[in-house]
Formats: C-alpha cells, sequence, structure tokens
C-alpha cells in the first residue's frame, strides 16, 4: 500500500509516495540519500538511528515514515549551518568523543535534545540520558565530557 | 565531575616521550573527525552501485542437522527475484573457508581442518550456519523469497559446551573428528613443572570458564559485490580489517580468482574488534554469485544475523595451579585449559589459545617453569577466534586470578607478592617462548596505587559498610605480545601468512603528502597517528597529508589490524619509507645546492648544508623531483615516491596494571564500579588523546566481559539464548564510570618509533581486576564471570 | 516486514470502525514493541490503525472531583514523566515513566500501547494494577483488577481500544524496579501505594503469568506502613518466571527487597 507523506528533512519540505511499511529511516538512507543516519540493530535499542522529530529524539528504526506525516525531522546532516559544526559536534571532536563514527549521528543527535531538558546535567544524568545509545569504542568516557560541553556551549 | 585523566612524564629514559616536539606526542584533533561528525562517512551499507541487487541468507534455525532436500522453486519464482543458490550450486572447484593457522599437536599431528564450506553442504552444524542466499531486487523480496525456501531437515543431537562435547560418545560436530579435538597442543617443560609443585609451601587451584563474548561492532558485517565483465574483473566493499588477506584468502584458496582481478575495498567500518578481521561465507557468496547474476549484489547483516553468524570470542574452561615457596615466590604454573573452536575453524581460530595464550603465561613474573597444555573442541556453535586482546585476556585471567588468590591464600598483600616476582631484568627469556624487550612493572603499579588512592580505600570501605554496603579492591598487572609478528617466528610456529606491514609516501610535486598503509582504521585514528608520524619527520602540517587505507587497488599491499599492530609494524613501514624518502631528498637538495649529499642534513622541513644556513625547502625539492630541469638525472630516477616494507625483530610487550574498586549492594548483589583506574606502558606515545580512547573502550568491554557480557546457548537444543539485545547485556554508558587513565614510558627496544601498541589492553586487564575486586569485597575464593547480580547475591549469601 | 494497510482515523468512532471491518488489523499507538515485532516477522497484521491524529488521546487532566489524574492512551512515556501534574499528585506514577526504556523509545511510546500489549516486564502494569486505576475503552471502563489476563493478555475485545486510563490519587506511593542490564524492562518492579480503600502492592516483571498483587503484603502494610513490614514476606518461587537473567528463587527475593525500598521511599 502506498501512501503519500509530507514532511520537512534538515528545514527543506520533501514529499513522497512509499510504501506503509517503510521505516522513517529506510526513508532518509534509501529514498533522500541521507546515509549518515546508521542502523546497527533490530530491535530498536542501540540508538544509532537516532534523529529528531520535531525536535524530539527518537529511533527512526522503530518509526514508520507515514508516522513522520508533517514532522519536522533533523538528521545528522542538518545539524551544521553554513559550514560551521554545531557546538554539540565541536565538542564530540575537541574531546575525542567519536572513534569508529558508526553511533556517532545518533549520539550526537541525542545529546543535542538533552538541552531542552537540561544544559547542565550531572555526570550520572549524561549516562542515564545516553542509555539508547550504544557505543562500542569510547568506553562512553570521552563522550560524556563532549556532551556535558556540547551542553554548556548551546547554553 | 572532574577530568580524571593523568598524564605523567615517564619514570625512566624515554627521551623521545618526556617532551612533545612537534606533532609527535601531540594531542591533535582527529581529522576523520569532521565526516564522521557530518554524517559524511561512508559504510559499505552506504555504498550503492548502478543497477543494485540485494541478498539475504537463509540460515539453519537447528545446532546441527542433516540436510535431506531444499526446495527452491518456489522461492525462484517469487517477485523480484534473481537468483537462489544453496550449497549444491556451489561448483565443486571452490573450496572452504581456510584457517590462517597451522597448529601441530602434541602428538605431532597437524590439527583436524574439516572443511567450511560457503554454503552447507550435507549438513548444517551451528544456529545461523547458512544455508541459501537469494538475490533479488529489493532486500525486502529477498527476505520474502527465502521464506519460501523449503528446507527438510533431519535434526541430529547437539554440543555446544566444550565439557560436553569432550565426553565420550558426545555427538561428533564432523566425522574427520569423531572425538571432536581438533588438536591438543602444549607448552613448556612438563617433567620441570610437576618436580617444583611437588616442592611447593603453598598451592593455589583456580578452575574457571573464561566467559563467551559476542563482538558486537556497532555496524553490522555488510559487503557489496560487483563483476565487471570489461576485465574480468570484481570489486568487493567489505567491512574488515584486512582487505589484502581477505582478497588473498577468497582468491587463492576459496573461488581460485586471479589474485590481480579483485579488488577489496573496505571503506569507513563501524568498529571491528577482530570480529572483521576474518574471511567471511557470505561475502565469498557474493562474489561468487555477481558473476553468475551478473549484477552488484549487497549483503548487510541484521543484527540477530550478527548474533549467530559473527566470529565469537574466548570460550575456555580452565584448570590453573600456582606453585609458591613460603615467602610467596612463584616456582612454577600449570595450566590446562579446553577452548571452543565452534563449529568450524575460522581464520585465525586456531592460533588464538595457543600461541596467543600460553606465550602470555609468564605475566610480569619470573615464575621459572611454566606448563600449558590446550585442547581445541569442535562444538555446535558459532566459529571462535580473535575477540580484542585474543589468547591475552584469557592469560591475564589465569595468571592474576591466581596471583590475587593466592596473595589472600598466604596474607600477603596483593602488590606486595606481585613485587616479590615481578621481571626487573630486560631483555628476559620467559619459560613460553617470549623474550621481553623492556618494561618497568613497579613503575605501573605504583602509578595505579597512587591513582586509585590505595591508601585512602580503607576509609572508603568503612564509609560504604556504613551504608550497608561492600567494597573490594581488585588489582591485575597484565602483559601482551603486541606488534605481530615477526613472520619468521610466527611462520615457525604455524603461521600461514607473513606479518610485515607496508607503507608508500608519496610526495606531490607542490609538496603535499599521500600516506598509503596497509594498516586499517576502523575507529583507531589513523588517518591523524600516521600522519603526526609523518608530519614530525617531515616538518609539514598535518593537513597537508592524508592517510589513504583499506584499498588493495591503491595500497601496495598489507597485512591489516589486529594485535595492536598498526602503529608498531604499520607505523615503522611508514617511517621506513618516509626514511627513503628524506635519503633521496637529501641527494636532490645537495645537487641543488652544489654541495656534497654527506653535507646536507634535514630538519624542521629543510635540507640544510651542515653548519650554514643555506638550505633547500622540502616543498621545493618535490617539485624538482617531479620538474626535473635542474637534477642528477643519471645518477636519480625523477619523482619522490617511496614503498617500504617492515617485519619487525620481535613482538612488543605493552604491559601495566589496573586497579578495580567495586561497591556491592549485598542484598541485591548489584554490583558497581566505583572507580578504575588504569596505569600503562605503551613505549611511546604519538597522541596521547588517542591512546586514552583506545584505553576507554578496551576497559569498557573488560568490564562488559566482568559484569555483563555472556553467550548463552542452550545447553539441550543448541538455540542461541542471547541472540538479541534484549538478552545479550551491552555496557551503557550508565554501567561504567569515568576512567582514570595514566601512562609510564619504557620505549620499543627495536623499532624506531619506540611503540608498543595499545589498542587492546584494557579488555586484557580488565576483567581480573572487576573479578579480584568482587571476590575481595564479599570474600569468597571464586566467582564465575559475568558477576551477575544473582551469581553476587548467591555468592553473599553462601558465605552468610 | 510484511505490506500492510495504513489508516489515519482522527476520531476514536473512526478508529473502532475501521478496526470492526479489519479483524487481523492492529492499532498503532507509540509502536516501540508492536513496529520491532513487526521487524522480526513475529507478528504481521493486516492493517495498521494509527492512534496519533486524536489530540483528545494524548490528554493529561485532573479530575478533581474524584481526584484522580486522566491520562490518554497516547500520552508519551516522556510526557507522563514530564508533567507537572503528575510528578505533584502521583509522583511515582511520573518516575515510573521515566524509568521506561529509553530517553527515545518514551518519546514515542504510550500509556495505552503498554497496557494494551501488557508484557509481562513492562512497567506501566504495576502502576496501573499498583493504583488500582481505571482503564477506559471506546465501550466501557475496565477496573485493573479485571483487565490483566496473563502474557500478553488482557480484557480487551477485538477491536476493542483504550482511550485513556483514570488513576486515583494514592496517599503515598512508590515504584521500585531492579532492571535487566540487557532489555531494560523489569526483571522485578514493586509498585506500592496507600490509596483511600486501602494498600495496593503490584508486582511486574517476576510473575510467569505477569503483573499480580501481593496480598500478603498489602495486609501488612495496611497494619503498619514501614519497610520493615514486608521484610519476611516472601512471594514463593513457584509461580514466578525463571530466564537467564534472574532465577525465580532470585525473583522471590527480589520482590521482597524492592518491596521494602518501595515502602521507604513512598
Amino acid at each position: 500500500m502506498k501512501i503519500s507523506v509530507s514532511l520537512t528533512v534538515n528545514g527543506k519540505p520533501v514529499s513522497a509516495e512509499v510504501e506503509s511499511r517503510m521505516l522513517l529511516v529506510e526513508f532518509l538512507r534509501d529514498n533522500l540519500h541521507l546515509t549518515g543516519t546508521h542502523v546497527g540493530c533490530d530491535t530498536a535499542q542501540c540508538g544509532a538511528c537516532t534523529i529528531l522529530v520535531n525536535d524530539k529524539a527518537v529511533k527512526s528504526c522503530n518509526m514508520l515514515a507515514v508516522q513522520a506525516q508533517g514532522a519536522r525531522v533533523t538528521t545528522i546532516e542538518g545539524l551544521a549551518s553554513n559550514g560551521s559544526l554545531h557546538p554539540m559536534q565541536e565538542a564530540f571532536r575537541k574531546h575525542h568523543g567519536l572513534q569508529c563514527g558508526f553511533c556517532t549521528p545518533g549520539m550526537v543527535l541525542n545529546a543535542v535534545s538533552l538541552a531542552a531538558q537540561t544544559k547542565s546535567p550531572t555526570e550520572a544524568q549524561i549516562r542515564d540520558a545516553l542509555d539508547g545509545n550504544f557505543c562500542r569504542c569510547t568506553g562512553y568516557h570521552n563522550i560524556v565530557k563532549a556532551v556535558r560541553e556540547g551542553l554548556a556551549q548551546m547554553a | 565531575m572532574t577530568d580524571t585523566t593523568v598524564r605523567e612524564k615517564s619514570t625512566t629514559a624515554a627521551p623521545a616521550a618526556a617532551k612533545a616536539t612537534g606533532p609527535i606526542g601531540a594531542r591533535m584533533e582527529r581529522k576523520e573527525d569532521a565526516r564522521f561528525l557530518t554524517g559524511a562517512g561512508q559504510y559499505t551499507d552506504d555504498v550503492q552501485l548502478a543497477n543494485q541487487s540485494y541478498a539475504c541468507f537463509l540460515r539453519s534455525p537447528h545446532a546441527h542437522a542433516r540436510i535431506r532436500s531444499i526446495k527452491t522453486d518456489e522461492a525462484k519464482r517469487s517477485r523480484g527475484v534473481l537468483a537462489v543458490y544453496t550449497g549444491a550450486d556451489i561448483p565443486a572447484t571452490v573450496g572452504g573457508l581456510p584457517c590462517g593457522w597451522l597448529i601441530t599437536g602434541s602428538d605431532g599431528k597437524p590439527m583436524k581442518e574439516p572443511k567450511h564450506a560457503i554454503l552447507a553442504q550435507g549438513k548444517v552444524r551451528h544456529v545461523g550456519d547458512p544455508v541459501a542466499i537469494v538475490i533479488a531486487e529489493t532486500c525486502e523480496q529477498a527476505k520474502s523469497a527465502s521464506e519460501k525456501i523449503e528446507v527438510d531437515y533431519e535434526e541430529l543431537p547437539a554440543v555446544v559446551d566444550v565439557r560436553d562435547a569432550m565426553k565420550k560418545g558426545a555427538p561428533a560436530v564432523h566425522d574427520e573428528a569423531p572425538d571432536n579435538i581438533c588438536y591438543v597442543w602444549a607448552l613448556g617443560d612438563k617433567a620441570a613443572v610437576d618436580a617444583a609443585f611437588s616442592k611447593a609451601a603453598h598451592v593455589t587451584t583456580l578452575e574457571f570458564v573464561n566467559n563467551r563474548l559476542i563482538p558486537n561492532a556497532i555496524e553490522p558485517r555488510a559487503c557489496n559485490a560487483s563483476f565487471n565483465r570489461a576485465d574480468d574483473s570484481y570489486t568487493l566493499y567489505v567491512a574488515n580489517q584486512n582487505p589484502h588477506v581477505e582478497r588473498l584468502l577468497m582468491t587463492a584458496f576459496v573461488l581460485g580468482l586471479p589474485e590481480h582481478k579483485v579488488r577489496v575495498i573496505a571503506p569507513d567500518v563501524g568498529g571491528g574488534f577482530g570480529s572483521k578481521i576474518y574471511l567471511y561465507a557470505e561475502e565469498t557468496v557474493c562474489v561468487w554469485a555477481s558473476k553468475a547474476v551478473g549484477r552488484p549484489i549487497k549483503w548487510t547483516a541484521e543484527r540477530s544475523e550478527s548474533f549467530v553468524s559473527d566470529a565469537h570470542g574466548r570460550d575456555h574452561v580452565t584448570k590453573a595451579e600456582l606453585a609458591l615457596d613460603k615467602d610467596g615466590k612463584f616456582l612454577a604454573m600449570r595450566v590446562k585449559t579446553a577452548a571452543s573452536m565452534g563449529a568450524y575453524l575460522s581464520t585465525f581460530a586456531s592460533c588464538i589459545p595457543t600461541i596467543l595464550y600460553a606465550t602470555l603465561l609468564a605475566g610480569q613474573y619470573t615464575t621459572p617453569v611454566i606448563h600449558c597444555e590446550v585442547t581445541a573442541v569442535f562444538t555446535n556453535t558459532a566459529p571462535v577466534d580473535a575477540y580484542r586482546g585474543a589468547g591475552r585476556p584469557e592469560a591475564t585471567y589465569v595468571v592474576e586470578r591466581l596471583v590475587a588468590t593466592a596473595a589472600t591464600e598466604m596474607k600477603i598483600a596483593q602488590d606486595e607478592l606481585r613485587r616479590r616476582n615481578f621481571i626487573r631484568t630486560f631483555p628476559y627469556q620467559t619459560p613460553v617462548a617470549l623474550t621481553y624487550d623492556i618494561g618497568d612493572y613497579d613503575a605501573c603499579l605504583n602509578g595505579a596505587m597512587e591513582l586509585a588512592d590505595v591508601k585512602g580505600f580503607a576509609q572508603r570501605k568503612a564509609e560504604s559498610a556504613k551504608r550497608g554496603m561492600l567494597r573490594g579492591l581488585g588489582y591485575s598487572s597484565y602483559i601482551e605480545a603486541c606488534g605481530l609478528a615477526p613472520s619468521n617466528v610466527a611462520g615457525s610456529l604455524g603461521a600461514r601468512a607473513g606479518l610485515f606491514e607496508a607503507g608508500e609516501v608519496r610526495v606531490h610535486p607542490t609538496g603535499k603528502v599521500t600516506v598509503f598503509t596497509g594498516s586499517h582504521s576502523h575507529g583507531q585514528g589513523h588517518e591523524t597517528t600516521f600522519a603526526q608520524v609523518v608530519a614530525g619527520r617531515l616538518g609539514i602540517g598535518i593537513e597537508d597529508i592524508d592517510v589513504v587505507h583499506g584499498d588493495t587497488g591503491r595500497i601496495p599491499f598489507g597485512m591489516g589490524t589486529y594485535g595492536s599492530r598498526s602503529i608498531a609494524v604499520g607505523g615503522t613501514a611508514i617511517m621506513k619509507a618516509v626514511d627513503k624518502i628524506v635519503a633521496k631528498g637529501r641527494k636532490i637538495a645537495a645537487h641543488l645546492m652544489e654541495v656534497s649529499d654527506t653535507d646536507v642534513e634535514f630538519k624542521d622541513g629543510k635540507f640544510t648544508v651542515k653548519g650554514t644556513d643555506k638550505n633547500v625547502p622540502f616543498a621545493q625539492v618535490a617539485l624538482t623531483a617531479y620538474v626535473p630541469h635542474n637534477y642528477p638525472l643519471d645518477k636519480l630516477e625523477p619523482g619522490l615516491d617511496e614503498t617500504a616494507f617492515y617485519d619487525p625483530t620481535n613482538f612488543t610487550y605493552p604491559a601495566g596494571t589496573h586497579i578495580c574498586e567495586v561497591e556491592i549492594d549485598p542484598q541485591t548483589g548489584e554490583t558497581r564500579i566505583a572507580s578504575f583506574t588504569a596505569v600503562d606502558d605503551f613505549g611511546n606515545i604519538i597522541n596521547p588523546m588517542i591512546v586514552e580512547g583506545q584505553v576507554h573502550g578496551g576497559l569498557a568491554q573488560g568490564i562488559g566481559q566482568a559484569l555483563l557480557e555472556e553467550c548463552v546457548y542452550d545447553r539441550e537444543s543448541g538455540q542461541l539464548v542471547t541472540g538479541s539485545y534484549m538478552d545479550y547485556a551491552m555496557p551503557r554508558a550508565a554501567d561504567l564510570p569515568s576512567f582514570k587513565v595514566g601512562t609510564r614510558v619504557t620505549p620499543c627496544t627495536h623499532n624506531p618509533l619506540g611503540v608498543k601498541g595499545c589498542g587492546e589492553a584494557g579488555a586484557i586487564g580488565a576483567p581480573a581486576a572487576v573479578m579480584n575486586a568482587i571476590c575481595d569485597a564479599i570474600g569468597v575464593k571464586d566467582l564465575q564471570m559475568p558477576a551477575t547480580s544473582e551469581r553476587v547475591w548467591r555468592a553473599i549469601r553462601a558465605k552468610a | 516486514m510484511n505490506s500492510f494497510g495504513f489508516y489515519e482515523p482522527t476520531s476514536v468512532g473512526k478508529a473502532v470502525g475501521i478496526a470492526a471491518d479489519r479483524p487481523d488489523g492492529k492499532y498503532l499507538a507509540g509502536g516501540q514493541s508492536l513496529l520491532a515485532a513487526m521487524k522480526l516477522r513475529l507478528t504481521a497484521p493486516s492493517d495498521l490503525i494509527d492512534l496519533a491524529n486524536m489530540p483528545e488521546l494524548g490528554k493529561i487532566e485532573l479530575d478533581s472531583k474524584a481526584n484522580a489524574l486522566v491520562i490518554g492512551a497516547m500520552a508519551r512515556h516522556s510526557e507522563v514523566a514530564g508533567s507537572a501534574e503528575v510528578g505533584a499528585r502521583i509522583r511515582a506514577l511520573a518516575s515510573l515513566a521515566a524509568a521506561i526504556g529509553d530517553r527515545q523509545v518514551r518519546n514515542r511510546g504510550t500509556l495505552g500501547g503498554s497496557i494494551a500489549n501488557n508484557d509481562p516486564a513492562a512497567d506501566y502494569p504495576a502502576g496501573v494494577l499498583g493504583l488500582g486505576a481505571t482503564i477506559v475503552t471506546d465501550r466501557r471502563k475496565i477496573a485493573a483488577d479485571d483487565y490483566f489476563k496473563g502474557l500478553f493478555q488482557t480484557a480487551l475485545e477485538p477491536g476493542e481500544l483504550i482511550t485513556s486510563v483514570v488513576f486515583p490519587v494514592p496517599k503515598k506511593a512508590a515504584y521500585m524496579k531492579f532492571r535487566n542490564p540487557a532489555s531494560r524492562f523489569a526483571v522485578v518492579g514493586v509498585f506500592v501505594a496507600q490509596m483511600g480503600s486501602g494498600v495496593r502492592v503490584a508486582v511486574t516483571g517476576a510473575g510467569a503469568a505477569g503483573v499480580f498483587r501481593v496480598k500478603a503484603m498489602e495486609d501488612a502494610l495496611a497494619k503498619n506502613w514501614s519497610a520493615d513490614a514486608v521484610k519476611s514476606i516472601a512471594v514463593p518461587p513457584a509461580h514466578l518466571a525463571s530466564d537467564i537473567h534472574a532465577s525465580a528463587e532470585y525473583r522471590s527475593h527480589l520482590i521482597t527487597v524492592m518491596a521494602q525500598r518501595a515502602v521507604a521511599s513512598a
């Protein structure tokens, strides 16, 4: 069953006819070629596919494209503006908060959305907020530092 | 939260590391981060080829079964399907997946190497064993069609635990190994060890399982294979750690293709940890099928497939004994291990519990005699191979659990017993075949005790007790053999490949540089570290240096990234190529300045006439090499592009001490890492920021093994119980503390950078430190990893 | 994932009407369990009826006359966790919602979806049963005690749609969860509540047949609201779940420990 869907992705309006079963992550990767959003599991746990839907972090592997009808979607490709990195991206670079880079887009976007809740979280709050994002490379140590600084810079 | 990272200067002679001069030793931000942070990285699944088709593998739902028949007609007729192949469609000329290391048993016979077919032939031997491939226009169509394949299985009894597999009458995984034994191998002087044990004042004995782990790189395995009929060539994109090895094994041993007609590209790779070293069936089938179908074929594993088909790690059952004299001096060690190989021998499976395990059992200690016997066993499980640390975490676990237990039993302080037995004279020949070139084990132990504030532990324990909590402290003084490896030594031990590395340094006419390295980077930051090495030597900025890796079409050769070998072996190859560039540049500069080349020195990016300020900058020499108008063409070829191969003369021996402090809730058994300290000696350090990151990541995996991770197969059915993240506990941010890390430096004596490697240390040292801390906290001799809340609760209750 | 029809009704009546004609269809709330199951081909509904276009299903309101919170079935976990109203009236419910899954899951998952699915390790069933809530559907009101019918089983009839849940405001309440290290579901979750009508104790994660009440603890707490009162009350392991994460015996022990801690923190 094909359904027409219209949404905004990284500030640009997008319309398409999609299969009802198409996942939002498939729509982003396959239709829009926004391959910065990754898929790391099939049980909606690893968080590599995390994007922002109406500024809220969600797992795009566990949402249908048609459920994004009318939504405002931000992917990692839409975070930097005018050629300069978002403060959270800068903080990840400065603190070596990434290694292989595969979990990074989801990690950064989840961290960015945390700003709506708190600008100066404790270490424990940051770690809890990252519960839905697995990283196998960094041991999270530098990610925690990066998130703290990124949030401070966003304030 | 405070930044707990501490860097210390060398406590021993280390001129190159004492002070960062130029880019070497500097905490430089990574060159690769810009693309990863903006979604511009290109991983295998991101590669989309014209006329792309998609593959899905039908896998065995049984641990062990005979295939009576396979019906594919309906699947072939399904919408969008291009082809369906089973084992019967694979030509007889196609070989099995090879094992790269021949272990010869104690009986003088070679290990058993049953065929590892790329699609099951006759039998399936583990859940997830690939049975058929379906290729279709879309991934969904391939999946739907695969569900229409009818396989008639005759289920056979399965065996998944090594102890069960070694029992008389156990089901045989392979007809060629009716007792399931792949080999029985031993190292060391058994008679001398037995004699030493008979005279010992104290013997400490432990029996334990080193729990099976699933590597779980966050990027699942993937490949995209295509055939070009214009020149009969293949291109394979694959998430892999060593594309040249992948190509060599696939072409020469399996598909019989001309090696030069296959290009293997490992683009950005989302973590490996060992699991992407190997040649797997899936990419091999896709390469073969890409010609048959005439379309590029993409396959990306779903996570549930990764769980059943990636090579797993560890899975040892061990009995270990340590003999001591009355003063706590180690007299001998005796170790007997049964190691699971899984259902088939993976690429390096056979050398992990032998060459990379038994040889490390001396640890940091002067134990004079050691004997280790290893029985490798086939089971109806996914193949087992190297996973971060590979043999060395298992060896460290044996040594450091024994040492900690002996100290407790003999009432000698943990650090004191270690100190009484540390090796302090180098080079040191161990009784298990290795020669340590250098180390300073006291320095790391002292540094770790200081950083961990061991002095304050008693007070912290008392404070915990006030809150009704238990607190414990655990040490692990590990050593590893890295920088794999001298090819002749490896060859004499059964390696079927060389273990050198290649590097090419291409200076462009404008003085910009491209480095081509056989070391692959999948998170390690080589594009930055290697650029720093070259920048430091050539006196140019790292922004003027690009590092290219992971492409057999662009790189001279490469043995790839594993065994913490990249900087020690790959970095040295690059250094040697740079040396050739400088040597040639000196001749060009001498010609330009009309002096003898022996009068020219190269410093700070300039070729200078010794004792004068007359000089030619590097970029001018580069331009002259490519525009050789004023050039010694009679003596020198134009161009400035040099390649070097480096084969190390010894392993490197990173070592250190990890100290873990745990707090346990005795009511629930829940264990929290209160603090974790690692002080390591990696030799000289090129980029401390990257090295710390490697340590952090290794620690998380080591702590994961000790507290959370365990691959469980059902002992009756052979089904994988922990087949998803719903049941396999991955370490999350909230499971870990911020780490305290420091370094001490004794530069490696046999490579020009004085480097040892740092990628695996965390995973090697941490498990024993955590378990020693838990045993200390609850006052028990031993506890099975992972120390789940229930296991800890039961141990506390049994003691009460 | 198999193909399915997709409907976006704008009223409860329309949604129920669509469902009536499609017996193999399912309502789609937050989708955090349903879509994951469909991806793994564990379930393959013929149609999905999306509930996202009915704003009235997302409301969180205080019914001051009944002294109860009325929470719409489509209220996301993050909305319940962050609701000032919920925090002020039933803090235990807000903290329960805040401990479900992870941030991203909480931004999508819903109250109605959770209790319609009735996963035996889900958190909400403990809160709903522990507070003696009333499940309001398109056709009737169901008391929590009559609603949960075993593993993934509820009193809902085919096509019946949860529209809201009415939570009476307790005098005191708390939820204590011992979470599964892998899935983040509850190995054991204990909800204790001192209601006007008496004490209720509900346990999720542990039961072989899903969420259940512990009468012995309720009686003890009614007499003496203190952690000590439940200290020596154990739920026998015989009726508890056992898996690689926790044996029935360990779950039994954890119920007692979590109950004490819940009472102490209420």
